[in-house]
C-alpha cells in the first residue's frame, strides 16, 4: 500500500474512528467522574462490560443463544413481511382498484401503534414463538410494502410509452419494466424493514415469557437483577445484529443497483 | 413494357420487403404514413391538432416546425397509436415502427446493447437475430465499442444515438423522431443531423420528425410543415430542394438560408 493510499484510508475512515474513540471515552468520563460512587455501578465501564458479559463463558453462552434466538424470530419475521409486501405491492400495482380499496388500510395500519397490539397476540397465539413472528412481521410489513409499491409506480412515463409501442403485456411490463425499475425503492423498503424486525422481536421478547429465551427478555432480567454488565453486553449485541442485516442488506443492494443506479454509485 | 397499374410510387420502393409481410396484421399503408382530416380533442375541450392532412412518402423526411405546444408531439402519439385522435383518419403501419422520443428512454438497468435489442426483445424476436441486428445497429450509429456501458456512462449524444439504435433494430418502414435533439448542444446536434441523413440514405425510410430548429429542419427534410399555435394547424407546406446526401456545408449556403427565412416567415404569420 503506497503512502497516498494510506493518507486516503486515513481521511476517509479516521473521522469515525475519531467519533467511536470519543464515545468511549465520554462513557469511561461518566463513570469516573459524572457519577458519585454510590451511582458508579449503573454504568459500568466498556472493559467490565467485556469481561462480565463476554468473557464469562456462562453469561457468553446465554447471550448468544439470546441472540440467536432473537435473531431466528426477526429472520423469519423479516423473510415473510418481505415476501407478503412484494405480493401485496405487485397486486395493487396492476389492480388500481384493489389499490383503492386496500391502500388507506395500510396507511392506516401503519398509524396504529402496533405494539400496543402486542399483549392481545400474547392472548390470540399464546406467548410463544408464533406470537413474535406476527409481531415482526406486522410491524415491518406495511412500511415495507409502501416503499415496494412507491417504487413499482415511480416508472418512467417514456418507458412506459416505449413498452406500450412495441405491445409489450401485463406481464412483460411487470418483470421487464416495474420490478427493475423499482429495485432501489425495494431494497430502501428491506432495509427499513429489517430494522424494525429486530426491533419487533426484541419488544415481542419482552412481552412473551415462554419459548425460547431470547435478547429481549434477558435484558429484562438483567435490568431486574442489577447485572449492568450483562446488560449492557445484551445491549451491544442487539446493536450489533440491528447493524449487521443494515450492512447486509446494503451490501446486496449495491451488489445489483452499483452499474446503473445514482445512489450506488461507487465513490471515486 | 407496360406494369400492371402501380401508383406513384416513392424512387425506391415498389413492394415492401417480403420478409416482414407475415408480421403485418393492421391494415397496412404500403406506402409511408397519411393523415386525413385528423383532429384531436383532449377531454377537457382543448383543441390540440385540428384538421391536420398529410402524407410521409417511403424516402421523403417531413420535418413538422412550430412553437412549444402547438400539438407537433400529438401528431406523433396519434400516428404511433399512443394518443387516440377525435375526428379524420391516420394511416400508418405500426408494425414497422421506429419512434425515438424527446429524452432516450434508455432502461438504466440495461447495458448499451441490452438497451437496443428491447424493441426487438418485446415484439418477440428470436435471441441469435435480434443480437445480430443490435450489432448492426450498434455500427450504425457508431456506438461499437461502448455495447457493455451502462446508459449513465455515456454522454448525451451517445445515449440519443441509442436510443435510434433500438429503433433501428426493427428496420422501420416509418420512422418518427420527437425532437431527439433538443436537449444537445448546437455541434452535437448537427453531427447527429448529418449521420441521422446517412442512415435516412441509407434505409430509405419515410422520416416524420419534430423540431423547432428551423435550421435543422430545412437542413434534414425534403419538406417542412409549419404549424400555427394551439390548435395546431398545418399553415405552410414548404419544399425543400436539396438532394441527397447532403453535405454538412450546405448549412452555409446562401439557398439554405433564404430557406430557412421562408419557414422563419410563415412561422411568424402564424404568430399574428
Amino acid at each position: 500500500m503506497s503512502l497516498r493510499h494510506l493518507g486516503a484510508r486515513i481521511v476517509q475512515y479516521g473521522p469515525v474512528i475519531a467519533v467511536f474513540g470519543a464515545f468511549i471515552g465520554i462513557w469511561y468520563l461518566v463513570h469516573h467522574v459524572i457519577l458519585d460512587d454510590r451511582r458508579r455501578f449503573i454504568v459500568p465501564p466498556p472493559h467490565r462490560v467485556i469481561e462480565g458479559a463476554f468473557l464469562k463463558s456462562k453469561a457468553r453462552s446465554e447471550l448468544l443463544e439470546g441472540l440467536v434466538n432473537t435473531g431466528r424470530i426477526a429472520l423469519i419475521g423479516f423473510v415473510i413481511a418481505s415476501v407478503a409486501a412484494l405480493v401485496g405491492a405487485v397486486i395493487m400495482a396492476l389492480s388500481r382498484m384493489v389499490e383503492r380499496a386496500l391502500f388507506p388500510y395500510a396507511v392506516a395500519l401503519q398509524t396504529i401503534p402496533i405494539l400496543a397490539l402486542v399483549p392481545l397476540f400474547s392472548v390470540w397465539f399464546g406467548p410463544t414463538r408464533t406470537a413474535r413472528v406476527v409481531t415482526c412481521v406486522l410491524v415491518a410489513l406495511f412500511p415495507i410494502l409502501t416503499s415496494f409499491l412507491f417504487g413499482l409506480k415511480s416508472v418512467d412515463r417514456g418507458h412506459v410509452d416505449l413498452f406500450r409501442l412495441n405491445q409489450a403485456g401485463v406481464r412483460t411490463r411487470l418483470f421487464k419494466l416495474q420490478l427493475p425499475a423499482a429495485l432501489p425503492s425495494i431494497f430502501t423498503g428491506l432495509r427499513i424493514g429489517a430494522g424494525l424486525c429486530v426491533i419487533g422481536a426484541l419488544v415481542a421478547d419482552f412481552f412473551f415469557t415462554r419459548g425460547d429465551m431470547g435478547l429481549g427478555r434477558l435484558l429484562n432480567n438483567y435490568a431486574k437483577r442489577l447485572e449492568y454488565e450483562k446488560l449492557f453486553g445484551g445491549v451491544i449485541l442487539a446493536s450489533l445484529l440491528g447493524v449487521a442485516i443494515y450492512v447486509l442488506i446494503g451490501w446486496l443492494g449495491n451488489r445489483m443497483l452499483r452499474n446503473w443506479h445514482e445512489s450506488e454509485a461507487r465513490a471515486a | 413494357m407496360s406494369s400492371p397499374t402501380l401508383p406513384e410510387s416513392s424512387s425506391n420502393n415498389s413492394e415492401p420487403e417480403l420478409g416482414s409481410v407475415e408480421r403485418v396484421s393492421a391494415p397496412r399503408h404500403r406506402d409511408g404514413l397519411e393523415f386525413d382530416h385528423v383532429s384531436m380533442v383532449f377531454p377537457d375541450g382543448t383543441h390540440a391538432v385540428d384538421d391536420v392532412s398529410f402524407n410521409v412518402r417511403r424516402g421523403e423526411f417531413v420535418t413538422v416546425v412550430g412553437p412549444s405546444g402547438c400539438g407537433k408531439s400529438t401528431l406523433l402519439r396519434i400516428a404511433s397509436g399512443l394518443t387516440a385522435h377525435t375526428a379524420g383518419e391516420c394511416r400508418v403501419d405500426r408494425q414497422q415502427l421506429g419512434y425515438v422520443f424527446q429524452d432516450a428512454t434508455l432502461l438504466p438497468w440495461r447495458t448499451v446493447r441490452r438497451n437496443v435489442e428491447l424493441n426487438a426483445e418485446l415484439q418477440g424476436m428470436a435471441k441469435t437475430e435480434r443480437r445480430q441486428r443490435a450489432n448492426e445497429a450498434i455500427e450504425l450509429v457508431g456506438l461499437t465499442g461502448h455495447e457493455s456501458k451502462y446508459p449513465k456512462q455515456l454522454s448525451g449524444g451517445m445515449k440519443m444515438r441509442c436510443s435510434v439504435a433500438r429503433a433501428l433494430v426493427l428496420s422501420p418502414s416509418v420512422f418518427m423522431f420527437d425532437e431527439p435533439f433538443g436537449a444537445l448542444d448546437e455541434i452535437t446536434r448537427e453531427r447527429l443531423n448529418d449521420e441521422l441523413l446517412r442512415l435516412f440514405v441509407h434505409e430509405g425510410f419515410a422520416g416524420l420528425f419534430i423540431t423547432h430548429s428551423i435550421a435543422e429542419a430545412v437542413f434534414l427534410s425534403t419538406r417542412v410543415l409549419c404549424m400555427s399555435a394551439r390548435p395546431g394547424r398545418i399553415i405552410a407546406d414548404i419544399p425543400i430542394e436539396f438532394p441527397y446526401p447532403r453535405q454538412h456545408e450546405l448549412r452555409y449556403e446562401a439557398r439554405f438560408g433564404e430557406l430557412c427565412g421562408q419557414v422563419s416567415e410563415a412561422l411568424k404569420e402564424a404568430h399574428g
